[in-house]
């Protein structure tokens, strides 16, 4: 049941992901809600398969010519630096807490979703 | 007539003034910092990132997003590892479900109303968020 229930939330993670949506948000969520995962083993599986996903999706994109590499240099020097820090923490913190902070994170997204939302329709 | 030197350099600096480097520098740190500390969503902030401050269309920050984010999750990745938090692997029937959805999710991009679906990624994303909480 929970090898099933796992290759289902991969699915759909992975499907979201493939949409271009945030797959993390909903696989994260899933994997700890459901399936009683650590909330730095949720997080640390999607950055696995994210790396995984990620070496085909660029290598379709880069043929399409559709990633553009000017000045995104500097995105990624400030990127990775904070990265260190941002996975550090992640690490030393209690899961509960990280799960906490993870669900706050994703209640902020959604509203930001909906605002987005609603002013299309206005427009 | 420019010589191919200051042509090229031209190509690679652009006429990007020091403060928007700087600018990119400090939202590319929010990127890694979200991204590496929620082990994901780092695209959330990129794909606008690319969208305002490097002005690309909407596909192309989606794909230049990837670009970005994979040194970061790299980076973020290893660490989760080396502090060991990665230790039991259901990592195979999870990750072969991503790879089955992901597939699929790019192919059914093109027949899917993205609106509809945005709304209901927003309310699952807010259900998961507020459980998560309490």
């Amino acid at each position: 049941m929970n090898i099933f229930l796992q290759i289902l939330f991969g699915v759909l993670g992975g499907f979201f992901g493939g949409l271009g949506m945030g797959g993390g948000t909903l696989l994260i969520p899933l994997l700890t809600i459901f399936l009683h995962f650590d909330q730095q083993l949720s997080q640390g599986i999607n950055l696995l398969t994210f790396l995984f996903m990620a070496v085909f999706s660029l290598y379709i994109h880069s043929k399409n010519n559709l990633i553009v590499t000017k000045n995104i240099v500097y995105i990624i020097i400030g990127g990775v630096i904070f990265s260190v820090a941002g996975a550090f923490l992640a690490t030393v913190l209690p899961s509960i807490i990280l799960r906490k902070c993870f669900g706050g994170f994703l209640v902020i997204l959604a509203v930001v979703e909906f605002v987005k939302a609603l002013k299309k329709q206005a427009n | 007539m420019k010589n191919k030197k200051s042509v090229q350099s031209n190509i690679q600096s652009g006429q990007t003034s020091l403060k928007k480097k700087v600018m990119l520098v400090f939202l590319g740190g929010l990127v890694g910092f979200l991204n590496g500390f929620f082990g994901g969503g780092g695209g959330m902030i990129c794909v606008p990132t690319l969208e305002k401050g490097l002005g690309l269309d909407n596909k192309r920050a989606h794909a230049t997003a990837i670009a970005v984010i994979f040194p970061l999750s790299l980076v973020s990745c290893a660490i989760y590892i080396f502090k060991g938090a990665i230790q039991s692997l259901p990592l195979l029937t999870v990750g072969l479900g991503v790879l089955a959805g992901g597939i699929a999710g790019s192919f059914a991009l093109k027949f899917i109303p993205s609106k509809t679906l945005r709304i209901i990624f927003a309310v699952i994303m807010l259900v998961g968020g507020v459980r998560l909480i309490i």
